[in-house]
């Protein structure tokens, strides 16, 4: 555990970067140090390896205290990922890959080995191996600045905005890279972002830190959502944040009905039988193909030409609340189509069967705690 | 032409032997002013304010013409090679330091931070990253410094016979034999080309890393652009 215990940082000019900070990092999982540009993040962060001494406290890694070993020795058992990488534009990727183990003491073969393995870990193709950085884009140069930050194996990774400087497609790559890198490694990341909802998509805790270095919440990402401490955070988190805590809630219990499903060849009375406003009709493999309205004349069965579209549809198990609400709005009649992991439609439901799920979850949410493990 | 080529007994050299003394005359200084510089630069580096005042030096040591020099040095030097070179070496710096400063200076701010964090020593970082990559600045200001070197070793001649090529530009009016500052010209510029040439070979030879058909870029092709909005994004 890292443990950062009343750290102040002034700089020389006066500048109080850093304002009595206190912080338990927790091993094995992502902790996010978030806030506005300017607030002390990298700042904190650099405090960890010590590029940054604080003017007062003490950081303590394991129990003790970070400054009882060499500063070189600290810095080599700690990767740091940077925005724009940092890779040396002078060598070859595996070169670059392969510098920490090299100051180890690696022989060549051994690291290049390790940097080939490291290269496929966070999905570079090792043809790349020989290139140099200019030769790469800028998301390929940042999974180099990741698996040059885990070479030599550290069980520490500090992350300075690794991922700010690449365009939103890319950027989504990385984050679920990163988190399937952290869920096969278990290191103790400390990931700094002033995009709160990279934090709440990374962070297992979430620091929220503002103007001047002060903590203003330290909190899971879900009981951010729910119940930010102050203004401050809760203007932070943005105004749709209501919607975005519904991420944290599962659909695995909305209530699914089929009675407003039939197959394409569906005899015409049964169509005609159906109380509902909108069917949603499917093919002979249970997929979806459209809505269609059973008060129109069905001469000769469905036009499957002349469906509404039935838009994006959920998978119950592994989708939040919150993508069945999305496609509930999306979808042309007000109603989310619900598939199982082959595309097959389990059922439909409603906007209003969902807004009644929201506000069960919400009850729940206040009376047992919230489900993310510290 | 007859003549050409026959070089004049009092210069105590044939042509080809002018040819390396001028070049020892003229490339000597640049290596001496390199040592000189590397550490003066990164002097500059460390301690920004330091800067403007060595170069102010230097560009006022680059205005003291070279009869000035030899006029002080020969007292100690007498009238040898040693007594060429050394104004060159010092007129040398005029060009290396800023080339030195600028190379070392472009080197990325997150480079050097990812350095720093990998745990390399100020030594180690300043040898392995800050001056592989400012190369291409350093064989930039090496050339500059190379041509100008070589076509000033002939000033040498105005100390008795010490300016190499330039000997002949007396030769020539002293036996009233023109041809013989032809020769000196030219084959003082065709050494300054191939110097040249062999500098531009050195810097792609150090550089596989730079991207092709930048030519003399001086800095490195590492992604610059570093967006961090004002306030927080939502
Ligand atoms: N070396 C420095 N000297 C003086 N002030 C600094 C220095 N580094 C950062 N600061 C100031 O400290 C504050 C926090 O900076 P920083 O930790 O980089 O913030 P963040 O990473 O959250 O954007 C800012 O006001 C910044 O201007
Ligand atoms: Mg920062």
């Amino acid at each position: 555990m890292i443990r950062i215990d009343s750290v102040t940082k002034r700089y020389p000019d006066g500048t109080v970067a850093v304002d009595r900070l206190s912080l338990d990092i927790p091993d094995r999982s992502i902790t996010v140090l978030v806030g506005p540009s300017g607030c002390g993040k990298t700042t904190t962060l650099r405090m960890i390896n010590r590029m940054v001494e604080p003017t007062e406290g003490t950081i303590l890694l394991d129990g003790e205290d970070i400054r009882r070993q060499p500063v070189t020795a600290l810095r080599r058992s700690m990767g740091y990922v940077i925005q724009n990488a940092g890779l040396f534009p002078h060598r070859t990727i595996v070169d670059n890959i392969a510098t920490v183990p090299r100051m180890l003491g690696w022989g060549r073969r051994r690291a290049r080995e390790r940097a080939a393995e490291l290269m496929e870990r966070v999905g570079l193709d090792t043809s790349l191996a020989q290139r140099y950085p200019y030769q790469l884009s800028g998301g390929q140069q940042q999974r180099v600045g990741v698996a040059r930050a885990l070479a030599a194996d550290p069980p520490v990774l500090l992350m300075d905005e690794p991922f700010s400087a690449v365009d939103p497609v890319v950027r989504k790559g990385l984050q679920d890279e990163l988190l399937r890198i952290q869920e096969e490694l278990g290191k103790t990341i400390v990931f700094v972002t002033h995009d709160i909802d990279e934090a709440v998509k990374l962070g297992t805790m979430v620091a929220v830190l503002r103007r001047g270095g002060r903590l203003a919440q330290y909190a899971p990402p879900a009981e951010l959502l729910s119940a930010p401490a102050d203004g401050f955070v809760e203007d932070f988190l943005g105004a749709d944040r209501g919607i975005r805590r519904l991420s944290f809630f599962p659909s695995a219990a909305l209530e699914l009905t089929t009675d407003a499903v039939i197959p394409a060849d569906a005899p015409a009375e049964r169509i005609a039988a159906s109380d509902a406003r909108y069917l949603l009709v499917t093919d002979s493999d249970g997929r979806p193909l459209g809505w269609t309205e059973p008060g129109e004349p069905a001469a000769g069965g469905i036009r499957t030409d002349r469906l509404l579209p039935h838009g994006r549809p959920f998978v119950p198990g592994a989708d939040s609340l919150r993508v069945a609400l999305d496609c509930a709005v999306l979808s042309p009649t007000g109603w989310a189509v619900a598939v199982d992991d082959d595309g097959r439609v389990t059922g439909v439901v409603s906007q209003q069967t969902i807004a009644e799920a929201i506000r069960a979850a919400h009850a729940q949410g206040r009376t047992g705690k919230t489900e993310v493990a510290r | 032409m007859n003549g050409f080529f026959d070089i004049p007994s009092d210069l105590q050299h044939s042509w080809s032997g002018l040819i390396g003394l001028h070049l020892r005359e003229g490339l000597l200084p640049v290596a001496a002013g390199l040592l000189l510089a590397l550490p003066l630069a990164q002097l500059c580096v460390r301690f920004r304010w330091l800067y403007p005042p060595v170069l102010g030096v230097t560009t006022v040591l680059y205005a003291v013409p070279s009869l000035a020099f030899f006029v002080v040095l020969i007292d100690y030097t007498g009238q040898t090679e040693l007594t060429v070179m050394i104004p060159l070496a010092v007129y040398s710096l005029v060009v290396l330091i800023p080339a030195i400063v600028d190379g070392v200076r472009s080197v990325p701010e997150e480079t050097l931070a990812a350095a720093t964090a990998m745990g390399f020593g100020p030594v180690r970082r300043y040898l392995q990253v800050q001056l592989p990559i400012a190369a291409p600045a350093i064989v930039a200001g090496l050339r500059v410094a190379t041509v100008s070197s070589i076509s000033l070793v002939s000033v040498g001649a105005l100390i008795g016979n010490q300016g190499a090529l330039g000997n002949l530009l007396a030769a020539a009016q002293k036996y009233d034999r023109p041809e013989l500052a032809v020769n000196s010209v030219l084959t003082t510029a065709v050494l300054a080309i191939l110097c040249d040439a062999a500098l531009v070979l050195l810097r792609i030879l150090l550089t596989p890393w730079m991207p092709r058909g930048t030519g003399d870029r001086r800095e490195p092709a590492v992604r610059r652009a570093r967006p961090e909005p004002e306030g927080a994004t939502r």
